[in-house]
């Protein structure tokens, strides 16, 4: 994906610390490098300093500790108002004592811009987020979707090269929710700015951005384009929060460069990818994807370890059946498989086999 | 706190005063939107086939009631001790007829006579007067009429109650003697008695009718029988004068047609002279057309009196220079309110500001200094700055020592307005930061960080978005502080001296000191005039809906 070398990075953290009591830090050593254009998502759990992360890029909160540099410059002296940078909030903030028009128009008069230019830029904005007609009315007499559009070219409008975006869509219903996923990028691509979108639903994150920044516990956990951090998560964490994922644990028996054999809990033995492994003899927890899971002996690789499993219940889900399996002492084992007109339906109390390619097995830390 | 016009979220069960409100407020926000061009297919039914705004209407209405039984007994209880007070106060002021009540002969004979014409009454009015004086004499009324009539013109006080001593003193034996000469029967009350419940005789002699029943009346009240107590002078002089004027025809008893048969030749007096020899100044014009000025049931005559005006007998007029006052009470009061409302908006956003800003734990335990003024007494916070601001006090004393000051030169701030207005900002400031404080509590951080965001300074920010935030919080502590402060008394009768005093302290004066109620309650109620002007001039222009009290 993009290159990340010092030089052409747009944003950058370097070993940013901080602390709101100075007893524990909420946002520990993070390092961070975007080129310029790029749509980068925060995603994480709740508290794992998300918020406070966009707060220090935006000037709001200071870093206790490191740097925040935009476009090669330090920006940790330089006040809020002074960094051009757009934002738009959960809340989306529009005040409500104004108008759209008065809204849209606020940055363009507190950047002197003449009135005739501020009402084409005003109009030009809100055309491009589809509601024109709606400039003479107050915040409050707008829909949530429609309060988030204007959120939207209230950021923009002044033209930042840097919008920030702290969970915008989490008020609203799930279609209207798609819908603006896919005007939100859309619109970033087109203008081609530089967005950094926060959120904690993951489907938003994959489907949204270039990278994807996992938070957990004031660390990025990983950075990676969507299709790698599902496919190749770096550890448990990632591979828990992101999608669907099975776990089982169990002792590395043997490790060599592309292959580990690990020894589950009830003495079975598989074999596995080494990702977050060191050594022979260290616990681990295996992740294997639901969908890559098979149980026709004809579609597995020769020689492949097998596990002996207990259908437990089937759930018919239209395009895809969805069942869980007793595996190795672990009850909710749930293998995917698309609804064909091949495709076995598995009853529960049947006894199978089931088995995966090595790649897709990731043996990761306990 | 709730706001004035709240629109949060009902979640009792029990029907309030405000789920009717907001049910009728929904209602007919409903019905504005189906009004222009509704359906055309007739009105819509309810399940049971009545109009749907029928039966909306009659659930709307039990609502109502049941909202009405709730509120029911703070509606009595207002309306007992607030709003009736409040009416009899309005009445007071324009309400006159205690001249009509103790001079009744004399105001019906003065109708005939010019004020402009620049001589006293002829003397039937005179006999009028000596009449009602006569009475209100004996019940004591005479001085009360006195003190009224000296608002309007002063001295008449004093000639009253001269005259009251004199009017028993008057030459009319003369007619005693001489009736009592032609029949002694006439000195017997019993005769009067008799003579008194012949309707003939009452038509006959009319004035004497008149006399006689508040002679009675009079007696009545004091527990003595008129067939008992001597006949008094004055009902011999009415005897006279109504056969004067009308020669007794039609009199039932030979003892009239007697005595009107005698009185041509009767030696007379003249009771202008009698008046005069009292008081001479029952000779000025003036005076009788004062009585005449204010001889009506109600009068403008007090507010006239609170806005330095006065009604004469040559209609209305400027008070002297020297006595106008109110106006300038008046003027003052709203001057020193609007700077005290002005300090406390001054002094009071930015605490407000901080409080909302802070950890609710802080902000609870800072909101206890504010309301802490609440709990001590307000006449020992008053006391305290005296003791603060006065010359040997300890600011001067501090200013002194600190050789600011000079010892000779000590200032002066209290006793004056300075003084009202540093004492009154600090009693009332809680007024200010409470709405001030819940209204800011509501707007959220985000929004200045927002603005900011866009591009705004800080200073941009505040002003631009945050404070057009809170001028509904504003809004409210202005019209809280404004309208105590204009009709505080305490403080500015403590603290105020001659020239921090309020209008409020010249109303008690008149309530308390000089009695004169009516003028006190004009003045209340141009007091609440003003409040009500100020109020709608404050809806006018920043809503009333505007104000927020949380
Ligand atoms: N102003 C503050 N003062 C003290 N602690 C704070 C403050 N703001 C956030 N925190 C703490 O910092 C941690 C990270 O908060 P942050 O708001 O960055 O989380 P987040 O990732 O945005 O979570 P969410 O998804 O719920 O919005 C949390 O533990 C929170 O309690
Ligand atoms: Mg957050």
């Amino acid at each position: 994906m993009a290159d990340t070398s010092s030089n052409d990075a747009f944003v950058e953290f370097e070993r940013v610390q901080k602390s709101y009591d100075g007893e524990t830090l909420v946002v520990k050593d993070l390092n961070l490098k975007m080129p310029k254009g790029e749509f980068l998502t925060m995603l994480g759990p709740s508290g794992s300093g998300k918020t406070t992360c966009l707060m220090m890029l935006a000037g709001f909160e200071t870093a206790t500790h490191g740097e925040i540099k935009l476009d090669g410059r330090p920006i940790n002296n330089i006040p809020p108002h002074k960094r051009g940078i757009g934002m738009v909030f959960q809340n989306y903030a529009l005040f409500p004592h104004m108008t759209i028009n008065e809204n849209l128009s606020f940055p363009l008069e507190v950047r002197k811009i003449g009135k005739s230019d501020r009402e084409a830029k005003v109009k030009r904005a809100l055309d491009m987020v589809e509601m024109g007609d709606f400039g003479g009315r107050r915040p409050a007499q707008l829909s949530g979707g429609q309060q988030q559009r204007i959120a939207l070219a209230r950021a923009l409008v002044f033209e930042p090269e840097l919008v920030l975006m702290d969970e915008p869509l989490g008020a609203l219903d799930k279609q209207l929710r798609e819908k603006m996923q896919f005007e939100i990028t859309d619109l970033a691509h087109r203008l081609g700015i530089t967005v950094v979108y926060v959120t904690h639903d993951q489907t938003e994150a994959l489907t949204m951005s270039d990278r994807v920044a996992v938070f957990d516990d004031g660390r990025i956990q990983q950075i990676a384009p969507p299709d790698e951090l599902y496919e190749s998560p770096q550890n448990s964490f990632v591979a828990q929060f992101i999608g669907e994922n099975n776990t089982l644990e169990g002792t590395v028996k043997e490790l060599s460069e592309n292959l580990a054999l690990v020894e589950l809990d009830d003495g079975e033995v598989i074999d596995c990818m080494p990702v977050n492994v060191n050594k022979v003899g260290d616990r681990t927890k295996v992740s294997i994807r639901p969908e890559r899971v098979e149980f026709q002996k004809d579609r597995l690789q020769e020689g492949a370890h097998l596990l002996k499993a207990t259908v437990k219940e089937f759930i018919y889900m239209g395009d895809v059946f969805r069942t869980r399996l007793s595996v190795a002492g672990n009850d909710d084992f749930i293998i995917k498989s698309r609804n064909a007109p091949d495709q076995v339906r598995l009853k529960p109390g049947e006894q199978i086999e089931i088995g995966w390619l090595p790649q897709d097995c990731r043996a990761l830390d306990a | 706190m709730s706001d004035l016009k709240s629109t949060g979220p009902q979640t009792a069960d029990a029907p309030t005063p405000e789920d009717a409100l907001h049910e009728a407020a929904a209602y007919a926000a409903r019905e504005q939107v189906h009004a222009p061009g509704g359906p055309a297919d007739g009105p819509v039914l309810a399940a049971d086939g009545t109009p749907l705004k029928r039966s909306l209407n009659r659930a709307l209405r039990r609502q109502k009631m049941r909202a009405l039984a709730l509120i029911a007994p703070l509606l009595i209880f207002v309306l007992l001790t607030f709003i009736a007070p409040i009416a009899d106060m309005l009445f007071r002021s324009v309400e006159n007829q205690i001249v009509s009540e103790t001079l009744p002969e004399t105001v019906v004979a003065l109708a005939d006579w010019d004020s402009e014409a620049g001589a006293p009454p002829a003397e039937p009015v005179f006999a009028a007067l000596y009449v009602d004086l006569f009475f209100a004499e004996a019940q004591k009324l005479h001085t009360r009429l006195g003190t009224r009539l000296n608002y309007e013109k002063t001295g008449v006080s004093s000639l009253f109650r001269k005259t009251g001593r004199r009017v028993g003193r008057f030459d009319t034996d003369t007619y005693t003697d001489q009736i009592t000469a032609l029949d002694p029967g006439w000195a017997e009350p019993a005769t009067w008695v008799a003579m008194m419940q012949n309707n003939g005789n009452r038509a006959a002699l009319p004035l004497t009718a008149r006399a006689w029943d508040r002679w009675t009346a009079y007696l009545a009240s004091e527990g003595d029988d008129p067939a008992k107590e001597d006949i008094e002078d004055v009902l011999f002089t009415t005897l006279y004068l109504d056969l004067v004027a009308t020669g007794g025809s039609g009199a039932a008893d030979a003892r009239i047609a007697q005595a009107a048969a005698a009185v041509g030749g009767f030696e007379t007096v003249t009771l202008s002279e009698q008046f005069a020899a009292a008081d001479k100044d029952w000779l000025d014009p003036e005076v009788w057309g004062t009585i005449k000025a204010f001889a009506p049931n109600y009068t403008a005559g007090y507010f006239l009196n609170s806005v330095d005006m006065q009604k004469t007998p040559h209609g209305i007029e400027a008070r002297p220079e020297n006595q106008q006052i109110y106006m300038m009470l008046f003027k003052r009061t709203i001057f020193m309110s609007i700077m005290i409302t002005l300090s406390c908006i001054l002094l009071g956003y930015p605490v407000a500001w901080i409080l909302a800003n802070l950890p609710t734990r802080t902000a609870n335990l800072l909101m206890i200094l504010v309301l802490l003024p609440f709990w001590t007494s307000l006449l020992v916070r008053t006391s305290a700055w005296k003791v603060m601001l006065q010359q040997q006090g300890v600011i001067n004393d501090t200013l002194v020592w600190l050789g600011i000051v000079a010892d000779d030169s000590r200032l002066v701030m209290i006793n004056n307005q300075f003084g009202t207005i540093v004492a009154m900002t600090h009693i009332l400031l809680p007024f200010m930061i409470l709405p001030l404080y819940s209204v800011m509590q509501t707007i959220q951080p985000t929004y200045l960080r927002a603005a900011k965001s866009l591009g705004a300074t800080n200073w941009t920010a505040f002003w631009r978005v945050y404070f057009p935030q809170s001028v509904p919080g504003i809004g409210a502590g202005s019209i809280l502080v404004f309208i105590l402060s204009i009709g505080y008394y305490i403080t500015p009768e403590i603290v105020g001296g001659t020239t921090g005093t309020f209008i409020s302290n010249r109303i008690a004066y008149h309530i308390s000191s000089s009695l004169n109620w009516g003028l006190a309650a004009a003045l209340g109620s141009i007091l609440l005039a003003v409040v009500m002007l100020l109020y709608w001039v404050y809806d006018k222009i920043v809503g009333i809906d505007n104000v927020k009290l949380g």
